[in-house]
């Protein structure tokens, strides 16, 4: 790291797309189709339900981390900003895995209190931006690797290419936010799930 | 559980694997906390399905194995074969990185707390 405010993450943190219409469009992938719900036996949702339950258990935890970076106060516009953006991203994808989840005739794991999530993410540890960035880059990272980890295990390929287009949206904000951190890109290339 | 042969991970870096372990397991698991999945800190010798408090599913918590180097070497190429039931799904397909991550997992007892490493993409 480290120079939160260079140029170049400036600009990309200003450089925002379409975060507006993915709610809908995600959303309209998991729970929208009718296809997945209908081609599974019993067992096979069962399993993947299993697997969209950590899936969504993993949102709630992203979603209540970027609430725990906006309330802390450590972070500056527009720093603030996108990560207010990137949380409505986490929001879309829990609510588009909730929706599939109950439409495979499984139960959503709940949130749990912001508190815990404190707790178990070390908040009180996080003293100034960059903190907060690197903790939210951990998480991004991990999350990448496990949708990506998860793609060979699902019986319905409708979810497997689900699990990897939320990959890709993680992995935009890992990218993002090494970038506000001045870490440099992966040197080589192949460097994500395997 | 499988009964297949499985290889010892007598190769892996600890040092490397704190590294994937960072990148591959954090987005689950945390050394010293119990997160979407549970704490690895005291993972080797530790009965699967044992972390007080943990929600674990039914099936890893029936289970009666405990954690060492050719359990999580199954666990991690393909946990439904080893536990079939269980909810993790996540397979770790590179096998360098599982015997590095193997190894690393060795090194934490009970008492272990979160590195601190850079958090790129791949460390290997």
């Amino acid at each position: 790291m480290n120079n939160p405010s260079a140029p170049l993450a400036r600009r990309l943190f200003l450089s925002r797309t379409s975060q507006l219409t993915l709610s809908a469009t995600a959303v309209g992938l998991l729970a929208g189709t009718g296809g997945i719900a209908h081609a599974q036996s019993s067992m096979s949702a069962s399993a993947d339900v299993a697997i969209l339950n950590v899936a969504l258990g993993l949102e709630h935890e992203a979603i209540n981390a970027y609430q725990l970076g906006a309330g802390s106060g450590l972070l500056q516009k527009p720093v603030l900003d996108v990560a207010v953006s990137f949380q409505s991203h986490h929001k879309a994808h829990r609510d588009a895995l909730f929706a599939t989840i109950e439409k495979l005739g499984g139960k959503p794991v709940m949130e749990k209190k912001l508190d815990d999530y404190a707790m178990a993410l070390n908040a009180a540890s996080l003293k100034n931006q960059a903190d907060v960035l690197m903790l939210a880059a951990k998480l991004e990272l991990g999350a990448t690797n496990a949708y990506l980890g998860v793609i060979p295990s699902f019986k319905d390929t409708k979810l497997a290419q689900v699990a990897a287009r939320l990959a890709a949206d993680e992995t935009m904000h890992y990218t993002v936010l090494t970038s506000a951190l001045g870490q440099s890109l992966p040197a080589m290339a192949l460097s994500f799930g395997a | 559980m499988g009964s297949a042969a499985l290889p010892a991970n007598a190769e892996g870096d600890a040092a490397r694997g704190a590294q994937s372990h960072a990148a591959r397991c954090g987005g689950c698991h945390s050394v010293e906390a119990d997160r979407i999945g549970p704490r690895h800190a005291g993972v080797f010798g530790r009965r699967a399905g044992s972390v007080a408090g943990f929600d674990y599913s039914p099936a890893l918590a029936a289970s009666r194995f405990v954690w060492d180097a050719r359990t999580l070497e199954s666990w991690l190429s393909d946990p439904e074969s080893l536990v079939p039931g269980q909810r993790m799904g996540y397979r770790l397909s590179d096998p360098a990185a599982r015997a590095d991550v193997i190894a690393y997992l060795a090194t934490l007892d009970s008492r272990a707390t979160e590195a601190a490493p850079s958090y790129s993409a791949s460390s290997r």
